[in-house]
């Protein structure tokens, strides 16, 4: 309603001016000129005499008590063009200026409006629409195609196609099903789910988010953090030169027109406009940056230290490679899994997940089975016994593996564990397990460099061998290997001792110290991990790396852009301030520049809401929307 | 000493910052407060003793700010 009213009194008073402006031109000043011009004062000026006396009940000085006094001026010395001119460039300043502002607030605004507005629960079998609020810890959540999940949960019945843009930025559809985490603020494209809620309200992640890009957009840099003490003097030693200068040349005209020029709009504006439009941007895209301040950081970061598991590779380990020896590999990879099958093995585990998936769910059970610690384990299958495991425990069993130690050592030599199969009577295969590296990660190393990161590093507590390969495999530049968590600490000094500004990326895990005492830490997938998410500066909500090399460009460009508006800013001060002193300027002239300068501050600050879109279109189609949600 | 987050409708104009925070550091009994431009958010921190939260909110809106929700 407010802006209809606001836009209501722009047009009519700018009818108004343009009338008297005809009626000055064509008859001069006559009386019913005189009479519009007033008119036009009193229409546009209302709201702002309003405001300016509500400031001055507190004896606070701000732009509308300088307008008001500049315009009662105006109309007192006769200068009644002037006075409605002035006015109405104010108003209308004003009106575009709060609409184009919005439009920078626009991403975050849209995230905002993705926040759940209602929950179909299921109490004692009914089903009832409730306010996503009342939702309770254990409740089941009935979900259908086009709607939203409103809690963090875990699905107990149906399957379904989700867009997890909300969380992770990716908007191409996963898969969910029984037993499957599911985030709130996500939608259901197709399919259905019954969702236990695990965790609801604020304390869901998406309300997490939400939460943390509402402050960040207010956080300040420090280069506006100087802009506002140089604008706290600026407006008032203008006030006050514009007195000292009626006071020597007692001309009322010159000294109005400065204050009209006091109020360094464009100024106070330029840096926050800028750093709104810039974490919407990014928030969009999944990348949380924690203000302005993190902006400037992550912008000027020299180097950039990973930790080696779950951050450059997937974290968990996988078969990458199965060898048989004198059976067929469908039928290596069944015994070990059948064999598997008996061990909780995070090895184990691998075998058994590349099994089921060459060769359908694994039915057999092995019998007599046994583990030997450290070693591997023992069992029967078809009247045969196996031994899965390591050296030690063929050569513990007196079955000879010297014949494969060149393939174990080469093997070994990549970074693989090495697992051998076989019987009492020899080897019957090895497979070969690793952690895979993440699909994204030579893109991403070989991206930063190219925007002049000057080196990249791995800090891991693995071994070197398997560091070095993860190395060669990424393109990293520099590997420390075998470290404790404070050995990291140490590294990251050493580095910044080196390079100047350090950001450290972790998955969060296990690198917490790490993340904390960087100067900018990076945490890599948001859902679900809180800690790391509440203790990061920057957080890539979605899974994987690689928008980190877009969101260093992102920081760039907004600083960049903070640092034109707030040139811009300057030069036009400087400029209506000669301008004024020369007599140049006149008090209508001088408001149109001031409205105009903090019109082009914000339409600069907008260019960036369209940062990386043309340019990063093909990298964001990729299959990695997964978020990881098992590790809750 | 108690905490408040008033939701004022969209500020857009850059001096409405400085009126806000000018008019607050003026009231008596608030100890704290950040008006926070882009989120159109007060924040105050204040004491229930010398100045109601109703009060700081009257006050607010007195300056031609509407205060949509507090919390």
């Amino acid at each position: 309603m407010m802006k209809m009213t606001k836009g209501r009194i722009v047009l009519i008073s700018g009818l108004l001016a343009a009338a008297s402006f005809v009626l000055k031109e064509m008859i001069g000043y006559e009386k019913i000129t005189i009479f519009l011009m007033l008119a036009t004062t009193v229409i546009a000026g209302t709201p702002v005499f309003r405001k300016a006396i509500g400031a001055l009940r507190y004896r606070i000085v701000g732009i509308d008590a300088l307008v008001t006094i500049a315009v009662t001026g105006a109309v007192i010395i006769g200068e009644y063009w002037e006075a409605a001119a002035v006015t109405f460039l104010f108003m209308l300043g004003d009106y575009l200026e709060s609409r184009t502002i919005e439009k920078t607030r626009s991403s975050i605004k849209a995230l905002l409006d993705m926040a759940p507005d209602k929950a179909r629960v299921r109490r004692n079998g009914e089903e009832t629409e409730i306010n996503p609020e009342d939702v309770v810890k254990g409740d089941f959540i009935v979900v259908k195609p086009g709607e939203k999940i409103s809690v963090d949960g875990t699905v107990v019945e149906g399957s379904a196609y989700i867009n997890q843009a909300a969380i992770t930025g990716e908007s191409i559809p996963i898969s969910r099903a029984v037993d499957e985490t599911v985030f709130s603020g996500t939608i259901i494209e197709s399919g259905y789910l019954v969702i236990r809620a695990d965790r609801v309200g604020e304390d869901t992640t998406f309300a997490r988010i939400l939460q943390m890009v509402e402050d960040a957009q207010d956080k300040k840099a420090k280069t506006q953090k100087f802009l506002e003490k140089f604008s706290r003097y600026y407006t008032p030693a203008i006030i006050l030169l514009s007195i000292a200068l009626f006071l020597a040349t007692k001309d009322v005209v010159l000294a109005l027109t400065l204050l009209v020029i006091a109020c360094p709009g464009a100024l106070v504006i330029s840096a926050p406009v800028s750093i709104v439009a810039g974490i919407g941007n990014g928030a969009k895209q999944g990348v949380l940056i924690k203000g302005g301040e993190i902006m400037e950081k992550l912008g000027a970061v020299k180097a950039v230290a990973f930790d080696k598991t779950g951050t450059l590779t997937v974290g968990k380990p996988s078969v990458t490679r199965a060898e048989p020896v004198g059976i067929s590999e469908d039928e290596l990879l069944r015994i070990a899994a059948v064999g598997e099958s008996y061990s909780e093995h995070p090895l184990g585990k691998a075998i058994i997940t590349t099994a089921t998936q060459k060769l359908g769910p694994i039915s057999e059970t092995p019998e007599d089975a046994e583990i030997l610690s450290g070693h591997g384990l023992r069992f029967s299958l078809d009247g045969t016994t196996y031994f899965i495991g390591n050296r030690k425990l063929f050569t513990e069993n007196g079955i000879s593996v010297d014949r494969h130690e060149s393939y174990l050592q080469s093997e070994e030599k990549k970074g693989q564990t090495a697992v051998i199969v076989g019987t009492a009577e020899g080897v019957c295969g090895i497979i070969s397990i690793a952690d895979t590296v993440r699909p994204d990660a030579r893109t991403l190393i070989s991206d930063l460099e190219s925007r002049g990161i000057k080196t990249t590093v791995m800090l891991t507590g693995d071994n070197r061998r398997a560091a070095e390969a993860i190395a060669l495999e990424t393109g990293i530049r520099e590997v420390h290997s075998e470290l404790l968590p404070e050995d990291k600490v140490r590294v990251l000094a050493e580095l910044r001792e080196r390079y100047g500004s350090v950001a450290m990326v972790g998955d969060g895990v296990n690198d917490a110290p790490a993340l904390a005492s960087s100067d900018l830490g990076i945490a890599v997938g948001g859902a679900g991990k809180d800690i790391a998410m509440e203790t990061a500066d920057v957080v890539l909500l979605s899974e994987g790396i690689k928008k980190l090399s877009y969101a260093v460009g992102l920081s760039r460009a907004t600083v960049r852009n903070m640092k034109q508006n707030i040139a811009f800013a300057l030069l036009v001060a400087a400029f209506l301030l000669a301008g004024v002193l020369a007599k140049t300027v006149t008090l209508s002239f001088g408001m149109l520049v001031h409205e105009v300068s903090v019109l082009l501050v914000i339409l600069n600050a907008i260019r960036l809401l369209r940062y990386g879109e043309t340019k990063k279109a093909g990298t964001v189609l990729s299959s990695e929307g997964e978020i990881v949600g098992g590790q809750m | 000493m108690t905490n408040r987050t008033f939701q004022l409708e969209t500020v857009s104009c850059p001096s409405c910052i400085a009126k806000i925070e000018g008019m607050l550091k003026k009231t008596g009994g608030i100890s704290s407060s950040e008006v926070l431009f882009n989120s159109s958010r007060v924040k105050v921190s204040f004491d229930e003793n010398v100045v109601a939260s109703d009060e700081i909110r009257s006050r607010i809106e007195s300056l031609g700010y509407r205060v949509l929700s507090e919390k």
